[in-house]
């Protein structure tokens, strides 16, 4: 069986894993299957409302999955990316509430301020890797939880309107949201944004694919030592490849901060962006377009999940099951290749 | 307020805030020791705060007082087989330690978020009626000083966890089996030359973290919360990770780093009833673990090295 294929089959079979043992356990626990699966069609692609929601849902996803991915091409695992989104979704909304400007200036103000902000969080992983070898992975982690404590401490004595556990809302000039997107989805919160993570799964394949920078940064995934044999200098990449990371990480929170919500409000845990990044990054085989798609079934469940409770009595934590098990088997996929290429020979033979 | 008044509160509550912390963090030193990254501990504790308030609910009728102390063994149990997923990932399929881990604390609250909504029907449990209360432990609160701070208005489990922590200080380097669980994590290849089956030790490694970390969350959930809900362990599996880190992958450099951040923890609670803790922002205190840790991963309070087959597959055969 051609490596391509198998490429192609694993995600394909993971999924289906997934929704078997998803299957599997709505059947012990006395729900039934069909009525929750039809009811997560309905609730993703059902009426245009969700349609506009689940692009909603999918467009800071795309970003996340690109993020870890990009990391990932240069040989780093990212799992900061939460805490970029979270520093990201804070610069927006400071941005779009302490200025009063044109919007051709303030919404591009806006944005750009998300994407230092992720990139200049993910750079303290990527510095100390390059210069102490410190784990990104630790790093990134605990970067996470400094990340929610100082937005929140931020957002508590700063930007809170009296008090309060949220900031204002931004400005209109620096507002993604757009009247005419939301009346076409029956006012779901669709906004601008998607155009943006389109483009970068577009700037992500262009950079790594076209580009002599990207050619270096995918030499130092595949082989630090060759690179720096053949010149390349590997702590510069290392540290670029993360803070690439981080700017898609900053861009995924100005989505929530000036499309979605158009304010940030103190959390009270985790997101779940960064983490469900990390899942559709490794779906997509960390590819720009596997991680668009993977973004789109990741986004379409997490839409759909929520009707499932309505429709079928399903608890929407099914979804996250299924999530966290495509997630398993993706990252299992050794066992899965071996399983194909038994097939395989057997074919020939 | 004089000192004595000070250090009778804040001592045992450093002592509560970290027990979870001490049970969980040993719990990675056995699996990373044994060369397998986990970063699924936060999900282990979920599985053993779930484990443990369902369990304590359902037959507090039937064993009385003495239920949390079973709960704790019914999670302990728990997290050892949930704790399986892990191992067989990521040593017989060679997924990505790390990924896999992922996966772990994801499967774990959706699945234990589920069987709530399916067992309660609402998002979270009820009261535990009896969880673990503070005591006194008899004979030594009597000692003048030392008794009053540190052995009153106390909880059991606490001293549990740190016998427990010179337990496992023993067993890591002072027993056969635990050098052969370091000799597995430092070069699997050499110790399988002598003999060592690389795979059950790390098997094993990882069950015993899934079984330190399922003691640590029945004791957060117990002690702490009195109930389960999706925002019962907020981070405190990672908080044991950043312990087990600081601590330099020593069991009892993870006891003193899991005391050190329990300590953090209570004084962002409840620093603001305390004289001069309340001039600082709590957000200093609450970051004050990641920030240690990162510190001392980077090598400014001394150089902490990870066991060096940490997160690599070993395959027989291969160089």
């Amino acid at each position: 069986m051609s490596k391509r294929l198998t490429g192609i089959l694993t995600p394909i079979i993971s999924v289906l894993l997934g929704i078997i043992v998803g299957t599997i356990i709505m059947l012990i626990s006395g729900y039934d299957p069909v009525a929750a699966y039809t009811a997560l069609w309905n609730g993703a692609f059902g009426e245009v409302y969700y349609v506009g929601e689940v692009i909603r849902q999918f467009t800071p996803y795309i970003l996340a999955g690109l993020a870890v991915a990009f990391a990932f091409r240069v040989g780093l695992f990212n799992i900061g990316v939460e805490g970029q989104f979270i520093v990201g979704w804070l610069a927006s909304v400071w941005v779009g509430v302490a200025f009063d400007l044109p919007k051709v200036i303030h919404l591009p103000l806006a944005i750009l301020a998300a994407i230092v902000a992720g990139a200049l969080w993910a750079f303290i992983p990527g510095f100390l890797k390059a210069r102490f070898r410190v784990h990104e992975v630790i790093v990134t982690i605990m970067l996470n939880y400094v990340a929610l404590h100082v937005t929140n401490y931020i957002i508590r004595n700063v930007l809170a309107a009296k008090s309060g556990d949220k900031t204002e809302m931004i400005h209109e000039s620096a507002s993604l949201r757009s009247e005419w997107l939301q009346s076409l989805t029956d006012y779901s919160r669709l906004h601008w944004g998607i155009i943006l993570a389109i483009a970068c799964c577009f700037i992500m394949w262009f950079l790594l694919e076209k580009t002599t920078r990207g050619f270096e940064l995918r030499a130092v995934g595949f082989n630090q030592h060759a690179a720096h044999y053949a010149g390349m200098n590997v702590n510069r990449n290392i540290i670029l490849s993360m803070v690439i990371s981080g700017a898609f990480a900053g861009l995924a929170g100005a989505m929530e901060g000036l499309g979605t919500f158009g304010y940030a409000a103190v959390k009270g845990g985790f997101t779940g962006v960064g983490f469900d990044g990390i899942a559709i990054a490794l779906l997509g085989s960390n590819t720009a377009l596997g991680v668009f798609f993977s973004a789109i079934l990741f986004g379409a469940l997490k839409v759909g999940a929520l009707n499932m409770p309505l429709e079928a009595g399903v608890p929407n934590e099914l979804v996250d099951i299924i999530i966290a098990l495509i997630v398993f088997f993706v990252a299992s996929s050794y066992i899965i290749r071996a399983f194909l290429d038994r097939i395989g020979k057997k074919g020939v033979k | 307020m004089s000192l004595m008044d000070i250090l009778t509160i804040v001592v045992p509550s450093t002592l509560l805030w970290a027990a979870p912390l001490i049970f969980t963090a040993l719990g990675g030193i056995f699996s990373e020791r044994s060369g397998v990254v986990n970063i699924g501990l936060e999900g282990l504790m979920v599985i053993g705060a779930f484990t443990s308030i369902v369990f304590n609910l359902t037959f507090f009728d039937t064993f009385g007082n003495a239920t949390p102390w079973i709960a704790i063994l019914v999670a302990m149990v728990a997290g050892a087989i949930f704790s399986l997923l892990h191992a067989v990932a990521s040593i017989t399929f060679r997924a990505d330690h790390t990924v896999s881990g992922v996966a772990i604390n994801l499967l774990a609250v959706g699945l234990t978020m589920f069987l709530v909504k399916q067992i309660y029907g609402k998002g979270e449990t009820g009261i535990i009626s009896k969880g673990f209360s503070k005591i006194d432990v008899p004979v030594l609160k009597d000692i003048p000083v030392i008794g009053e701070i540190f052995f009153q208005n106390t909880y059991w489990t606490s001293f549990v966890a740190i016998i427990v922590a010179i337990i496992a200080w023993y067993i890591v380097y002072k027993t056969p089996f635990g050098l052969r669980l370091r000799s597995v994590g430092e070069h699997p290849m050499a110790a399988d030359t002598m003999g060592i089956n690389v795979t059950k030790m790390r098997y094993l490694g990882v069950m015993l973290s899934g079984a330190l970390g399922g003691i640590g969350g029945a004791v957060y959930a117990q002690s702490i919360t009195s109930n389960f809900s999706h925002a019962t362990i907020s981070g405190q599996g990672f908080m044991a990770l950043a312990a087990m880190i600081f601590g330099k992958w020593h069991p009892l450099g993870a006891l003193g780093a899991a005391i050190f951040f329990g300590f953090a923890q209570s004084i962002s609670i409840i620093g603001s009833s305390l004289p001069f803790l309340k001039e600082i922002p709590n957000v200093y205190l609450l970051i004050a673990p990641y920030v240690l840790t990162i510190l001392a991963l980077t090598g400014f309070i001394g150089r902490a090295d990870a066991p060096k087959a940490v997160g690599t597959h070993y395959i027989k055969g291969s160089r």
